[in-house]
């Protein structure tokens, strides 16, 4: 019971189980963060609304985001992943979720932002549903953690509304 | 409903370089999960292509749910990615259903999945780990 071999695995299933241990307690750390982040997103022009030659419609906007989300960060953070996206309801899709926007936030500095973009990703539908469609506009956030459990919510921002006539 | 562990190994690391390169560093042991809950925008998800043996490992930026079925159609990309994946899914397939997913990712260990790399980036530190741990065996007093 005292040969080297024993010794060094005793010794290996030691450090494993303390290892997998910290991690677990780094986690649960992050559950004691209550984070309070806050947005604003504004819709500041209508670039363009076609139908596409496939059928669906399509639209082009420029948006206004601001965002809080310093309060997300705690010492497991490795990054947050934020994005926006629009959704709605059409006859045929209960729901719609389109990604319009996205970044990642490396660091706490760099939570407290305000960005004017155009659209990343192109807001297709599918079908010809979106001549005057309301929508909400929903930022999202995913904090990677360092080690241990993702978490993520949302903001949903309601009330917009897209033009009644193709521009 | 069950747990999938699954190590980033070497080659799989090529995807996972993609999604999220500075979050999911190569050797880390993503945990996936896989629930009835429906498919949401901002999940991260693996799926499987039809003709592809590994699975890809990224997030899902459109969903467009049906009322009458509930089923859903899902557009992937990788975070830090250019273009979605419409170029990696099958020829003339535009989107993802729930049947090509095999899970979510929910979280993440660092480092634990380097043994598994090591061993295949360099098959003789397999051979002597093996030779070293029949040697313990043989030679054991009991």
């Amino acid at each position: 019971m005292h040969s080297f071999g024993y010794r060094a695995n005793a010794l290996l299933t030691f450090s494993v189980t303390i290892l997998a241990l910290m991690c677990a307690m780094a986690s649960l750390s992050d559950n004691l963060n209550s984070p309070s982040p806050t947005s604003q997103i504004q819709i500041l022009n209508i670039n363009w609304f076609q139908k596409q030659p496939h059928g669906n419609d399509e639209v082009s906007l420029t948006m206004n985001i601001t965002a809080d989300l310093q309060s997300l960060f705690t010492w497991n953070t490795k990054q947050v992943f934020v994005f926006v996206a629009a959704e709605y309801e059409t006859p045929k899709n209960s729901l719609n979720q389109v990604s319009l926007w996205d970044a990642i936030i490396p660091t706490k500095e760099h939570a407290n932002f305000w960005i004017q973009t155009a659209n990343k990703y192109r807001f297709v539908d599918q079908g010809s549903n979106l001549r005057g469609k309301e929508f909400n506009l929903t930022l999202h956030w995913h904090v990677m953690p360092k080690t241990g459990k993702m978490f993520a919510d949302k903001i949903v921002m309601s009330g917009y509304r897209l033009p009644e006539e193709y521009r | 409903m069950g747990w999938i562990g699954d190590t980033v190994d070497s080659i799989k690391s090529i995807q996972i370089r993609q999604l999220l390169t500075q979050a999911v560093s190569l050797g880390g042991y993503l945990f996936l999960h896989m629930s009835k809950d429906p498919i949401r925008a901002g999940e991260i998800v693996v799926f499987n292509v039809d003709g592809r043996e590994i699975p890809i490992v990224h997030r899902v930026i459109k969903v467009h749910e049906r009322q009458d079925t509930g089923e859903v159609e899902v557009l992937t990309k990788g975070d830090n990615n250019y273009g979605d994946d419409r170029l990696l899914y099958a020829q003339g397939q535009l989107w993802l259903q729930r049947h090509h997913i095999m899970g979510r990712a929910v979280g993440f260990l660092p480092y634990v999945g380097w043994v598994t790399i090591i061993m295949t980036e360099k098959p003789i530190i397999k051979y002597i780990l093996i030779g070293a741990l029949g040697l313990l065996v043989i030679t054991s007093k009991d």
